[in-house]
């Protein structure tokens, strides 16, 4: 047992399993963070943006010069973003039988996989998922496809240009792994692969191993995967969630008692509570809109957009906001608003049985319907007829690389009026506002992270009781940013194992059983003796058949009577394999089952702690001792003879 | 020998009233628990006194499984566990969940506030039923308890219809409600996988009939109606509120939209507008069309089919009508029937399977002269249609599912006698499969072989594929013993058993000795006999080691002298038990000589 780590970023996994003659990949999340080096990509003209000035470097390097702009004291590579997709390096990917997806966030690198690698088999992953997932790669697609930029650039990348580099360009990790974007055709083709599972359904492997999704709570249809053959049982946990929000409850029972455990995806702002975290945002937010100003929310499309929309309709009704007008701006927006009335059997019991009434789960409908809340495909069109100030904008991209928010950055970015929220964990905000810089905007960061955090983990790992732990080793020290709280670590006995990009680990795993299963006929044949109180044995002869890795014992077959046949190819006898003996032959009885068989001049001479018989009318020799016995005889007639009375006395199995 | 036992309550050579106990594996387990729409008097419930004469129900069944929302499949089910009283789980899909109370309660209206009832189950009992319900997802493996575990397959048929595999061990038993195997307009068609049960208790209400061409069921469906409001008529289609309405108003709503047509259609209301909104919350459960295009066009908001009112059924001009039920036998659309079967310009279309005993199956059999209540008689003069719209399975559809999931026996269910023994003589020709139709409280037995799974440990595996390469055409021999303690099994290589019984093995080795005659020439009696070995036993491992002496296999050949002046030589032969078979062989292969 085997597992590869195609990723360094521990909310954004990508792991290889090898388990039982399967390779199984688990999630292929991508790590967007590079877009952060790139320069956004606007919708509209901004004479800003363009009238940047070309880096210069030591060397007067035209052609790389051209490439990277200076903004506000950085540097920005001029292209579209690029992406950090998983490692390829590590094993070939074409050997990969099946890919494994938790959640609707660990699967935008699909397409680099299924569509680049020779990968051919299926991709599992819920519907929820499936849905979301693609509305994800769409809108990234979308957005960053309709604004060209020429070409792509790469001779920054040379090695000796990006040692003359100032930071953090230069510092930037894994650079000849990113990527330019897929494009549409791509995602369609990934996900005409993907096989449609339920959660706790069961799905066999090749006949050797199953993989069951088991809910994490951590947002619609997500899930964490239990792989395991008859005995060995590996649980792989991507970001999970306890707090309550509209996914279904984590179901952790299953996990209970597992041989492995890895663990992935816990909170990437262990000090910031999910539910404060709404709080300031909902107070951050009335402030602005009460002060005359506006609100940019830089988001996904989906997931916890539908928890904040919710919460914001409530805390505006009661703060006596309800008219400030809610913008959602995605191409995909319509779709993920409808999408998410009709998953109700992926969502909390609350929302559940709000399905059965018959109401849309999610409070969204009715803002729709009362038009406080209006989604658009972008700024262009029929919005700029609707748009009032103040109010609330959410749209994509949280990196602010692309996307609608990248011009209300634009737009609102000179007035201190005005606010930009941050609530995605995925993105550094300082990072994301740097080429919008000197911005008199304010810029508030409310990360809302419901994964799992260190309190609740080693609560976990007590009730879930694994037997070896694996984790991102970033979960091993305390977070960059809080160096002094050991609590913020994962500690346990024995310690984890940690693994790193592009690193291979033996799992400390023997597998010492498979299933076999005796046909009723086989059963019916054995013959049990008790041996000790309590335990039975018997011999089993019988024929093993293998098919889809499943072992089943049959009858041998009747020996066929065509055996000239088969002397000709050698196969001079049927390998019949003979019972081991046990146990040790008492001398009196032996000589007593001898007489009957007419064998009477026997002379016993006494060696060591076993003797030898001479059969001296026959010219024979037997050797005695406690655990063998030597048959020295030549008439084959007669050895025949001795052998089944020493395997009478024998115990036989 | 293990067995399956099955005995219908209902349902057994009968349409309506479904309910059938199954016990596998040594639980007990109720498949649906239905009302019979043709009776009004003990008879409408299957009789829960079979299970137990006296007292409640929970220890005697596991679980109760609900495969849809009809009421010939749930209408029994607050009276079973509230009235009789069970308190285990009961079983069924999210939309089955949602829409069953609904019905329920509907039911209690009709049978208690018009009828005046007593003795019925109550509001609050249909509520204290719901929460007794667990929830199944699609293909979710659900475990019952430790052994019995059971999982949902799509059935078609109607919003949320499943059906079920009920699987304890390696024994299992596939139940499938009502199932629809050709997909519809608004429904996909039922699916299973290879799952190989012992036993498939299939429903069979069109066990004869092989249907034509949706297409063309549905072109006549369209001309008729719109014939007869071309020539000003009144059309009334009873439905149930749920299911075969929804695929008909889609079909309506697009002629109407296509030809341009301007005659209204109604709905009757209360139901059915809810009825379309649980259609656009579950809309996961519908067909691949509507759900794609979900988002630009819901299928379920209609333009042209508006809600009816009473007051209407007199308006002149011509009209379409959907009231529910759809069987005639109470309700909205039995009060239109009697305002408009005097005309002859008018027109019933009746689109699914009616019960004996309801006017639906009077008018069907070409009954024209009704009796109604308080002596009167109702002359029907209006066209009577059929059109075979419910979504069951015909004959091709119960074969197919049989192909499908291959299993090992047929019990035929839901359908009537006559129908039932020409498709059980099918299925037993065709597939060779015992097939049973058991009456209502005849208990039909299965034996069945389940394969006994074992714990093989990994070196015995590895050991018995290492002898040759696997070859899946050529099964392997596997020698092994069987320890049974504590309940477990496992199999060991022999030598691992003798161990972990704290005993030693006994070697028995046998050495034999002969004279070899040497072909003239040969100076060395074990090169010759090496090469001669070779030639005849090919697939074997023959060696020469380093002191001159020949391993075949592991049988050791030993010269014991150097050739005398005959040309022979004394050659000893050593083996050890486990090769006596190799050894013997040997001994008698020399013996005949050296060519």
């Amino acid at each position: 047992m085997k597992l590869y780590s195609l990723s360094g970023h521990p909310s954004l996994p990508c792991y290889i399993l090898k388990f039982k003659f399967t390779t199984i990949m688990l999630d292929c999340a991508l790590d967007m963070s590079s877009a952060m080096h790139f320069l956004p990509l606007t919708l509209v003209h901004s004479p800003r943006l363009a009238k940047l000035h070309n880096w210069s470097s030591k060397d007067g390097n035209k052609a790389v010069e051209k490439e990277l702009k200076e903004c506000a004291g950085r540097l920005f590579v001029d292209s579209a973003p690029e992406f950090l997709v998983p490692e390829k390096d590590l094993l070939d990917l074409s050997t990969v039988d099946a890919i494994l997806i938790s959640n609707y966030h660990c699967m935008l690198a699909l397409p680099y996989i299924t569509e680049r690698s020779g990968f051919s088999g299926p991709v599992f992953a819920t519907e929820p998922t499936l849905q979301i997932g693609r509305q994800l790669m769409e809108e990234l697609v979308t957005l960053i496809e309709r604004v060209p930029k020429p070409r792509a650039s790469s001779k920054w990348k040379n090695k000796d240009v990006l040692r003359s580099l100032p930071s953090p360009l230069k510092d930037a990790q894994d650079i000849w792994s990113w990527r330019q974007c897929y494009s549409l055709q791509e995602v369609n083709s990934a996900l005409s692969k993907v096989r449609l599972v339920g959660f706790s359904q069961k799905n066999e492997l090749f006949g050797a191993v199953y993989v069951t999704p088991l809910s994490s709570g951590y947002c619609l249809g997500s899930c964490n995967w239990l792989i395991q053959s008859e005995y060995e049982r590996v649980a792989y946990m991507a970001s999970s969630s306890l707090f309550t929000t509209h996914p279904q409850p984590m179901d952790q029972a299953p996990l209970r008692g597992c041989d492995v455990l890895l663990l992935t995806g816990l909170t990437q702002f262990p000090t910031a509570n999910p539910d404060s975290m709404l709080g300031e945002f909902c107070s951050n937010l009335a402030v602005t809109v009460r002060g005359g100003g506006s609100v940019l929310v830089p988001c996904y499309p989906s997931g916890v957009i539908y928890d904040l929309l919710e919460c914001l309709a409530q805390y505006l009704d009661s703060a006596g906001l309800s008219g400030t007008p809610l913008y959602f701006l995605s191409p995909v927006a319509s779709s993920s608003l409808e999408f998410s009335q009709i998953f109700s059997e992926w969502l909390c019991r609350s929302k559940q049985s709000k399905a059965y009434l018959p109401e849309p789960p999610f409070i969204h409908a009715e803002l729709l319907h009362s038009n406080r809340l209006k989604h658009f495909a972008s700024i262009h069109g029929d919005f700029s007829t609707e748009f009032r100030q103040p109010c609330v904008v959410f749209a994509g991209h949280p990196s602010l690389r692309c996307g609608d928010a990248v011009h209300f950055m634009e737009l609102w970015g000179r007035s201190s009026l005005n606010t930009v929220i941050f609530t995605e964990p995925g993105f550094n905000h300082l990072d994301a506002l740097a080429p919008f810089q000197p911005l008199a905007m304010k810029a508030v960061h409310c990360p809302i992270d419901t994964g799992l955090n260190f309190p609740q983990v080693s609560k976990l790992l007590k009730d879930i009781q694994p037997v070896h732990v694996i984790c991102p080793e970033q979960y091993t020290a305390p977070p960059a940013a809080h160096p002094h709280r050991s609590d913020l670590q994962l500690e346990r006995q024995p310690p984890p194992c940690t693994m790193r990009r592009a690193e291979a680990l033996a799992l400390p795993v023997r597998r010492r059983y498979e299933r076999v299963e005796l046909s009723p006929e086989v059963a019916e044949s054995l013959i049990p003796s008790e041996v000790k109180p309590g335990i039975s044995v018997a011999t089993v002869m019988a024929s093993l058949s293998t098919r889809d890795n499943k072992h089943v014992l049959q009858p041998l077959p009747k020996t066929p009577a065509s055996s000239a046949k088969k002397r000709k190819r050698g196969e001079v006898l049927a390998r019949m394999p003979q019972p081991l003996l046990w146990g040790s032959v008492s001398i009196d009885r032996l000589l007593q089952s001898l007489e009957k068989q007419g064998v009477k001049d026997v002379k016993v001479e006494s060696v060591g702690d076993g003797h030898i018989l001479h059969l001296q009318a026959e010219d024979s020799i037997i050797q005695l001792s406690a655990d063998s016995t030597h048959i020295i005889c030549t008439d084959e007639g007669l050895r025949a003879r001795l052998r089944d009375v020493l395997v009478h006395l024998l115990n036989r199995l | 020998m293990p067995e399956i036992k099955v005995t219908p309550l209902g349902a057994g050579q009968d349409v309506g009233r479904s309910c059938i106990l199954v016990s596998i594996g040594g639980r007990n387990i109720m498949l649906d628990c239905g009302m019979h729409m043709g009776y009004n008097d003990d008879r409408r419930f299957p009789d829960f006194s079979y299970i137990t004469q006296n007292g409640r129900l929970t220890e005697f069944l596991d679980c109760v499984i609900i495969s849809h929302f009809h009421l010939d499949h749930c209408g029994a089910l607050p009276y079973m566990s509230e009235m009789v009283g069970f308190d285990g789980p009961i079983y069924m899909t999210h939309p089955t969940k949602a829409i069953c109370p609904i019905l329920l309660e509907d039911y209690r209206k009709i049978t208690v506030d018009r009828k005046g009832e007593t003795n019925f189950f109550t509001s609050q009992m249909i509520k204290d039923c719901m929460k007794k319900v667990v929830t199944v997802h699609l293909h979710q493996t659900l475990q019952v308890d430790d052994e019995l575990e059971i999982k949902a397959y799509y059935a078609g048929h109607v919003l949320g219809a499943a059906m079920f595999q009920i699987r304890v061990g390696s024994e299992s038993v596939v139940y499938t409600g009502d199932y629809n195997m050709t997909p519809d307009r608004h429904l996909g068609a039922a699916w299973i996988d290879k799952c190989r049960p012992d036993l498939l208790i299939t429903e069979s209400t069109y066990a004869t009939t092989i249907r034509d061409s949706k297409r063309c069921r549905e072109r006549d469906f369209l001309k008729k109606v719109h014939d007869s409001v071309e020539k000003g008529g009144k059309v009334l289609i009873p439905v149930f509120a749920l299911g075969r309405a929804q695929e008909l108003c889609i079909l309506l709503e697009t002629f109407w939209e296509r030809m341009n047509l301007k005659a209204p259609i109604y709905f009757s209301t209360g139901l059915t507008e809810k009825a379309n909104h649980y259609y656009k919350l579950f809309i996961t459960w519908t067909n691949q069309k509507i759900r794609k295009t979900f988002v630009q066009r819901n299928m379920f908001e209609f333009k042209h089919i508006k809600p009816f009112d009473r007051s209407y059924t007199d308006n002149p001009g011509p009209m379409v009508v959907f009231a529910t039920p759809g069987m005639l036998h109470a309700g909205q659309s039995l009060q239109i029937f009697k305002r408009w079967a005097g005309s002859d310009k008018n027109m019933v279309i009746m689109p699914g399977y009616c019960v004996q005993g309801t006017i639906g199956h009077k008018i069907l059999s070409g009954q024209r002269k009704l009796e109604m209540e308080g002596r009167q008689t109702l002359e029907v003069k209006m066209q009577v249609e059929y059109m075979s719209f419910s979504a069951h399975a015909d004959a091709k559809g119960i074969m197919q599912l049989i192909r499908q999931a291959e299993p090992r026996n047929v019990l035929l269910v839901h359908g009537e006698a006559k129908k039932m023994v020409f498709l059980k003589n099918k299925i037993e020709q065709e597939f060779g499969l015992a097939c049973r139709m058991p009456a209502n409280g005849e208990t039909v037995t299965i034996a069945t072989c389940p394969n006994i799974p074992a714990d093989a440990s990994i070196s015995l595996l590895k050991n018995e594929s290492l002898g040759s390469l696997p070859n899946p055409k050529r099964p392997r021999v596997l020698h092994a013993t069987l320890i049974m303690k504590d309940n477990t099994l496992r199999l060991v290589p022999p030598s691992q058993a003798i161990k972990e019984l704290g005993h030693t093995e006994h070697q028995l080795r046998f050495t034999a000795s002969l004279q070899l005659r040497l072909p003239p020439g040969e100076a060395d009696a074990l090169t010759h006999l090496c090469n001669h070995l070779r030639s005849v036993l090919k697939d074997y491992s023959i060696q020469r080691l380093q002191d001159g002496s020949v391993m075949v296999e592991s049988v050791l050949i030993k010269a014991s002298g150097t050739a005398d002046e005959q040309a022979t030589q004394e050659v000893l032969v050593s083996w050890s038990y486990q090769d006596e078979d190799l050894g013997s062989y040997l001994m008698s292969l020399l013996k005949k000589g050296l060519p």
